[in-house]
C-alpha cells in the first residue's frame, strides 16, 4: 500500500519539500495545526508527517494518539528559525522511558 | 506479603502450584524479551541519534541555501518554481515483528524512473542557490525517510518495554511472592490439620483399648 509524506510548517520552512515530491501543508497556527494533524492521520494517506520544531512542541496532545499506531511516524524537523533540540530531546525521553534512566544522552 | 484469600485445600494447593510453575516460566520468558528488546532498543537509539544529528545539520544548511536563493530571487518567482513538483515521492509501508513489537519499514518509490530528475523549473530565471537547495534536500531524502523510520520504532519499541518491565516487576515482586506465600500457607494448614486428627485418632485408640481391657481398674502392679 503506497503511502505519501506529509510536511506541515511555516511556509518558509517547508516550501523546498515541494520542489522533491512531498506534500506540504503551510500551517503556523496551533488550533490549525491541531486539526491538521489529525485530519491528515485520519485519512490514513500518509506514512510520515514531518512537523517543524516549532509546531511539534504545540500539537503535543494530537500527537499522542498516534503513539501506538505502526502509521503515521510523526517526526520533527528544524525549520528556518535553527534546531532547538527538540528532536534530541525526544530520543532521551525514549531511552527514559525505556530504561528507567538516561543513560546514552546525559554526557 | 498477604496471602490470597482461599480455603486451604489440597485441591487448592495443587492449582497454586500449577500457577506458580507458569508464573516462573513466564516471568523467565518475559525477562529475556526484555534484556533483548533492550539491546536492540538501545543500538536503535545510538543510530537514530547519529542521524538525526546528520539530517539536522544538512537540513539547516538547506534551508540556509533556500534563504540565500529567496534573497536572490523574488518570493512570488521562488514560489512558482517550487510548487509545480515534477517528482512525487510515495512509500511502500510494510511492518517486521521484532520481538512482538511491529515496527515499520518505509521504502520510498518515486513517480517518476530516474530519481534525480527533480528541478521542477527551467534553470534560465532561476539563482544557481535554488538547484543547490533542491539538489542537496533531495539527497537528504532518503536519510529522511529512514530517520522516520526508526524514530517511529524507537517510540514503539521504548513503549513495549515499559509495559515489558513492568509485567516482569509485577511478577517478580508480587505475583510469586505471593503465589509462595500462600502454598507455604495452605501447606502448613493441611500439616497441622494432619498432625491434629492423628493425635485425635490416638487419644481415640488410647480411650478404645481402656475400655476394652479395663487399664485404669486394674490395680498398679
Amino acid at each position: 500500500m503506497a503511502k505519501n509524506i506529509a510536511v506541515i510548517g511555516d511556509s518558509e520552512s517547508i516550501k523546498g519539500f515541494c520542489a522533491i515530491g512531498l506534500d506540504i501543508f503551510p500551517c503556523t497556527d496551533s488550533d490549525k495545526a491541531q486539526h491538521l494533524l489529525r485530519r491528515l492521520a485520519d485519512s490514513d494517506n500518509y506514512a510520515v508527517i514531518y512537523l517543524t520544531e516549532e509546531l511539534f512542541e504545540l500539537v503535543e496532545k494530537e500527537r499522542k494518539r498516534y503513539e501506538e499506531k505502526l502509521t503515521p511516524a510523526i517526526i520533527p524537523i528544524p525549520g528556518v528559525k535553527g534546531n532547538s533540540g527538540i528532536g534530541t530531546k525526544r530520543l532521551s525521553s525514549f531511552v527514559e522511558q525505556a530504561v528507567g534512566s538516561d543513560i546514552i544522552f546525559n554526557d | 506479603m498477604a496471602i490470597m484469600n482461599v480455603n486451604p485445600t489440597r485441591m487448592q494447593l495443587s492449582k497454586l502450584k500449577k500457577q506458580l510453575t507458569t508464573a516462573v516460566r513466564g516471568h523467565k520468558m518475559l525477562k529475556d524479551k526484555r534484556d533483548e528488546l533492550m539491546r536492540r532498543f538501545l543500538d536503535l537509539v545510538k543510530e537514530t541519534r547519529e542521524l538525526r544529528d546528520k539530517v539536522e545539520k544538512e537540513l539547516s544548511a538547506c534551508n540556509a541555501h533556500f534563504v540565500n536563493a529567496s534573497a536572490v530571487m523574488s518570493a512570488e518567482a521562488l514560489d512558482a518554481s517550487l510548487m509545480s513538483p515534477k517528482q512525487q515521492v510515495s512509500l511502500e509501508v510494510s511492518s517486521r515483528n521484532v520481538m512482538s513489537v511491529d515496527i515499520p519499514e518505509f521504502s520510498a518509490v518515486t513517480r517518476t524512473s530516474d530519481s534525480g530528475d527533480i528541478f521542477p523549473y527551467g534553470f534560465a530565471f532561476t539563482s544557481f542557490e535554488l538547484d543547490d537547495a533542491v539538489m542537496s534536500l533531495n539527497e537528504l531524502l532518503p536519510d529522511m525517510i529512514h530517520l522516520a523510520q526508526i524514530e517511529k520504532s524507537c517510540e514503539m519499541m521504548s513503549a513495549e518495554i515499559e509495559k515489558t518491565r513492568r509485567r516482569v516487576n509485577s511478577l517478580e515482586h508480587v505475583m510469586i511472592p505471593r503465589y509462595q506465600e500462600t502454598i507455604k500457607y495452605i501447606s502448613m494448614k493441611l500439616e497441622e490439620n494432619d498432625r491434629s486428627s492423628r493425635t485425635r485418632l490416638m487419644k481415640v485408640k488410647d480411650m478404645l483399648l481402656d475400655k476394652a481391657h479395663n487399664y485404669s481398674q486394674r490395680p498398679a502392679e
